[in-house]
Formats: C-alpha cells, structure tokens, sequence
C-alpha cells in the first residue's frame, strides 16, 4: 500500500536520454520501479538501459501503458512535456524540473484542473513507496518501509529527514516531496488527505518552508484527520526573501515567515517538531 | 530580480500606461537643465529597492537650485545596502486622487490576482487589515487573461464612474504577462489635472524566465553575485558561523539549528546539486571572505555527490577558520579519510554538526 504509487506502477520517463534521465532511470530500476518506456523527440526506437525509447508520449502510451510520468526535461521545455502526458491521459504526472517559468506553471496547473491528470511538482524530488517502487531522485538507500507517512516542500532537507527516520528505526509508508516552487500542481492539502485514507500509513510528518500560506492551509484538515500529523518547519533564522511588493504582503498576510507558520500550528494544536532528530524522537513516542 | 522605477516606467510608457515626463541622471549638476526644463521636480533614488520615501531617497525641488542641492544629498547614500548612483528627475504633477494598482501570484489558487485599492499613497497593507472593504481582490484564468468586464469592475471600484481606468488594467496585466511578472504595481496611480499618471512603477522579473526575457542585471562585485554566477545562492548575515549546505531548506535548518545551540549564521548558502571540487573551493572562499566568520560548518548530504572531490575541494581552499563536516555520498570513506588527515573534524548528523559549529565558534572568539 502507500499512495499514489506501488509496485504496479508502469513508469514513462520524459527526457530519458539526458544525462539525468538517463542515470535517474537506472537508479530507479535499481529501486525496484518498473520503468516500462522512454520518450526523447528524435530518439525513437533506440533503447536505454533496456527501456524502449519512443518519440513522443502517445507512442509510448499505445506501446507501453504506462500510468505514471516523470519529467526529467529542461525548464524551458518542461510545460510542453507536462501538457503532452495530460493530453495523453497519463494519470501521475511528476515533475522533477527546477527553474520553469511560473507563468508556464500557472497555465499549466490551470489546465490540469480540467483534466483527469495528477501533478506532482515541479521542483520536486519525487515519490517513494519503500519496498515497491520510486519515481524520482531521492537516493536510493535512505528508505525503509513502515507506518510514517512524509510529505515535504523540500529536497536534501527531505533526505535528511527519511534517512534519519530510517536510521532511528521508523518505516515510511510513501514519502512525497511536492515541491519548493510557488505555484505546484499539488498540494499539502491533497496529499495528507491521501495518507488519511491510506491504511499502512499511521502518522504523517509535515516540512514546510517559508514563503506562502501552504502550510497554514492545511491546519484545518489536520484538525479534523484520526492520525497524528507532526509538522517541521524551516526559516525561522532565514534572510528575509526579495520584497514581494505590498500585493505579495496582502496576498500572504503575513502568514509567510516560519515564525508565523510555527505559531499557526502550535495555536492549533499541531505538534511542531524542532529538528530532524526531535521528529524522531516525537515520532518514537508517539507510535 | 527587481527592475528599478525608471526600467519599469519604460516598459508601462511602451505598452501605453501614462507616466509622468523624466529624465535619468548620475551627476547632481545635470539636475539643474532638467528641472528649468521640467518646472517643479520629483528627485527619486534609482535603487530596486523598497522604502525610498522613508530612507529619504525621494525629495521634491521647485527651483533649479533646488533641484541641485537634493540631486547632490540623493546621490551617494545608501538605501538597504545598495549605493545610489542614478537619479531619476521627474516632473511634479499634483495627484487630485491616488489609488493602488498591483497584479502578483496567488499561490494557493496558483492563478494571477489583481489587487485595487481606492487609497493609494504609503500604506496600503495598513488598509487591507484595517479596512479590508477599501481592497478589491480579483483572480485572474491564466488561460484567458482579464476579461473586459473585469476590468469594468475594477474601474468602477476604484473611482466611481470612471471608466477609464478599465483601459490601463488591461495594459498593465498585458505588462505582467509579455514580461514574465511576479509582481507589477502602480502605487500611487493618480487622478490629475492631466488623466491618468503612473506616478510610480515597480517590476519583479521570474528570475526563472530570464533566458526568455531581455533584462540584465549590472555587474557586481559582491560574494552573493559571485556565488549566484558559479549556480550558488549566498545571503550575509549578522552571525559568525559560515555555512555551506547543499538544498535551501537543508540550509535554513541548519541556520536554525545553530541558533537553537545559542549560535548565529554569518551567511546562508546554498551549493544546489553541483557540489563538486571547484564548486566547493569557490563557496569556501565566498563563505570565509566573510571576516566575521570563526568557525565553518559545512553539510552535504547528497545521493550522488562524490564525497572525494568535495573533500579535495575543502582542502585545496586552504581556509584556515576552523571546520566541522557531515558529508555523505559515494566515496564517502575516501572522503572523509581525506578530511581527517587535514585535521578537520567529522560528524554524522546534522545537529551534531550545527552543535560543534558553535562550541568552535566560541571558543574561537
């Protein structure tokens, strides 16, 4: 079990043949995924690490049936590589892209909405379901499989914290970094409410960042979940960010600091975890 | 990246938002040409930066002696660190009525917003708490873009019966969109005896989508415009301890780490992904041109980082300050082997190594 993905997930890799793509794709197997198709324009009918190649994502929806789609293709091109995977009906969409245009995204997500698509990302370092399968490029040897359920708006910082889970002996159930940008096609929202209903998972651990109101959102949802939620959040020494304007300060009312979300947590009831090792430690109390 | 007024007053006067008649200057004397020309002048530190008004960076000239005595106090001083060098000379318009005008990102709805307010001038986030009524907000479909009507509304809301305006909202999300906009604010726009007047103009650019925009930002000489040309991200601060991390939310835990063991970062930097030999020379080098900075801790904690290099790269710096790493990664071993020769101390878990960091720092004082 877990979410979003699992042993039978059939994975696509968007930009397979790039140097990333490519080392990613055998990381991935490595993992356990089953990687059933490549797409690069212009590559087709070559093969890479055992995986057939084609030249765009239809070809390899009516060869391969793949349900899920990592996107390992550079900033500028990536909005078209997410469009062409929604076109396709491909169901998970995960975007591992750092640098798109957040205008592109704005569209992107936009269109999305009217789709039956999921997207996860960008900026992002993927999803992983120890024991089963991983789409993405968290590495390989942090995970163990088990009860705690990760969701996360970080990259190494959600390592870190895996690998310290895992070393203090707690399983995960999935971890799911949904990424730092800011406009994601997913959000907190819709993925603790997955590991509410998700069996195996029996307490979820939350890392948020500065920047937004994402965090804040959730609270009422985690008030109203039967499992534990413990919430990190990082930046409360952080330089303050690049002036946003007073549209921004309005948009966000003050809510964006680490400070302001650690207090909207704490008055809410939510456990807040101070470092990696006090959400060990929480978490060893608690299960 | 912020564009400063005059680069952004550019742009509105291209896409047909009116703004007020100027010219840019960098010698105070020129001062004087400009306001015999132009009558009564605004003088307006050129810096991207907030907080111009306050820092006393905008001061008003009727006479062209005047206008040379506030040029020469405006240029050289310094606003949020960034040193004035340019000076924009704009003609006085009285405003009969100001309003508030900005298009940003609603996260959470991952849309545009439009933001309006009937009150212009200094405060306006004192009004969205204060008075919440006086603000319009309005979400905007990226796929379509402002509607006609919307804009209507708009107008209508911010001076009542005027039209007009409905014209200058379209341009100005037009602005946002063609420039790759995260921010695009008028404040004040103003009623006067002569229309409609941007009387000032603010632009923050996707620093994403620059390789699809034409702006470019001057050339610095600062460590945190030679790490972000090297693919790295440093930001000064107040404390003593260098850091050096791979991921930025890596990096501001261990900020707060150190300050939960009673210790204070001097920098905040972020290696991204290319934690490699020169990458790590070059960041031990920005970190350490710090003076400020007693102790260095560094935390890479990378999947694929090969541990050697990086080491090879903390040694060849030849930084003398004190250094405590957590480092993981392939050759790990090699790497750490490597460090321990060099006399440089090794931990494994992030707090240990923000913990040891300050002990360093204080007994290095």
């Amino acid at each position: 079990m877990g979410i979003l993905i699992n042993k039978d997930t059939r994975l696509l890799v968007q930009g397979i043949t790039g140097s990333v793509g490519s080392f990613q794709t055998e990381q991935m197997q490595d993992f356990g995924t089953n990687v059933v198709a490549g797409v690069t324009p212009g590559k087709g009918g070559s093969k890479l690490n055992g995986v057939p190649v084609f030249d765009s994502v239809a070809d390899a929806v009516d060869a391969a049936k793949p349900d899920a789609s990592v996107i390992f293709v550079p900033p500028r091109f990536a909005a078209d590589a997410i469009y062409e995977a929604c076109d396709s009906g491909i169901e998970l969409i995960v975007c591992i892209t750092e640098g798109i245009p957040v205008h592109d995204m704005m569209r992107v997500c936009a269109y999305i909405e009217n789709s039956s698509s999921k997207l996860i990302g960008p900026n992002c370092p993927g999803i992983t379901t120890p024991g089963e399968s991983k789409i993405g490029i968290m590495p390989n040897p942090i995970h163990s499989p088990g009860n705690v359920g990760l969701v996360s708006r970080s990259g190494t910082l959600t390592y870190e914290i895996i690998d310290m889970l895992s070393k203090g002996g707690i399983g995960q159930s999935t971890s799911v970094g949904i990424g730092g940008d800011p406009v994601t096609g997913t959000s907190f929202i819709e993925v603790l409410e997955l590991f509410e209903e998700d069996p195996k998972t029996h307490a979820v651990v939350m890392v948020g960042e500065i920047g937004g109101t994402a965090e804040q959102d959730a609270i009422d949802l985690i008030k109203q979940m039967s499992k534990p939620v413990i919430a990190y959040v990082v930046g409360v020494s952080a330089p303050p960010g690049k002036t946003m304007g007073h549209a921004g300060a309005i948009v966000s009312a003050g809510g964006g600091t680490a400070l302001a979300k650690i207090r909207a947590f704490e008055n809410a009831g939510v456990t807040v975890g101070r470092s990696p090792d006090d959400i060990v430690r929480i978490l060893k109390n608690i299960l | 990246m912020m564009l400063d007024e005059h680069a952004a007053k550019d742009i509105f006067s291209k896409y047909g938002i009116p703004v007020p008649q100027s010219s840019m200057i960098e010698d105070a004397e020129d001062a004087k040409d400009c306001a015999m020309r132009l009558g009564k002048v605004v003088l307006k530190a050129q810096v991207a930066s907030g907080g111009r008004g306050k820092a006393g960076g905008i001061l008003t000239a009727a006479t062209p002696q005047e206008a040379v005595q506030n040029a020469r106090r405006i240029l050289g001083m310094s606003i949020k660190g960034l040193r004035v060098k340019k000076l924009l000379v704009e003609e006085y318009v009285k405003p009969e009525k100001e309003m508030y005008l900005g298009i940003t990102i609603d996260r959470k709805e991952r849309c545009p917003i439009i933001i309006a307010c009937s009150e212009g001038g200094m405060d306006i986030e004192e009004v969205a708490r204060t008075s919440p009524e006086n603000i319009l907000r309005l979400h905007i479909d990226p796929l379509t873009g402002v509607h006609d009507y919307q804009a209507r509304v708009i107008s209508q809301f911010l001076d009542k019966g005027n039209t007009a305006l409905a014209d200058i909202i379209m341009k100005l999300y037009r602005v946002f969109t063609d420039n790759d906009c995260t921010l695009a604010e008028i404040n004040p726009l103003a009623l006067t005896a002569r229309g409609v007047l941007a009387l000032d103009a603010k632009m923050v650019i996707d620093d994403n989508a620059l390789f699809r925009q034409k702006f470019t930002e001057e050339e610095e000489d600062t460590p945190s415009a030679t790490a972000r040309k090297n693919g790295m991200s440093y930001v000064a601060l107040d404390g003593d301890i260098g850091c050096i991390v791979n991921g930025a939310g890596l990096a501001m835990a261990m900020l707060d780490m150190i300050k939960e063991y009673g210790g204070e970062a001097a920098n905040f930097m972020d290696v991204r992904a290319g934690a490699n030999e020169e990458q790590m020379k070059l960041a031990m080098h920005v970190v350490s041109s710090n003076t400020n900075v007693k102790a260095i801790v560094i935390n890479i904690f990378g999947g694929i980082t090969k541990c050697d290099e990086v080491a090879r790269g903390i040694i060849d710096s030849g930084v003398k300050v004190p250094i405590v790493i957590r480092l993981t990664g392939t050759n790990e071993e090699k790497g750490h082997r490597m460090l321990e020769e060099n006399g440089m101390i090794l931990v494994s878990t992030s707090e240990e190594a923000a913990r040891e960091a300050v002990a360093l720092g204080h007994s290095h004082k």
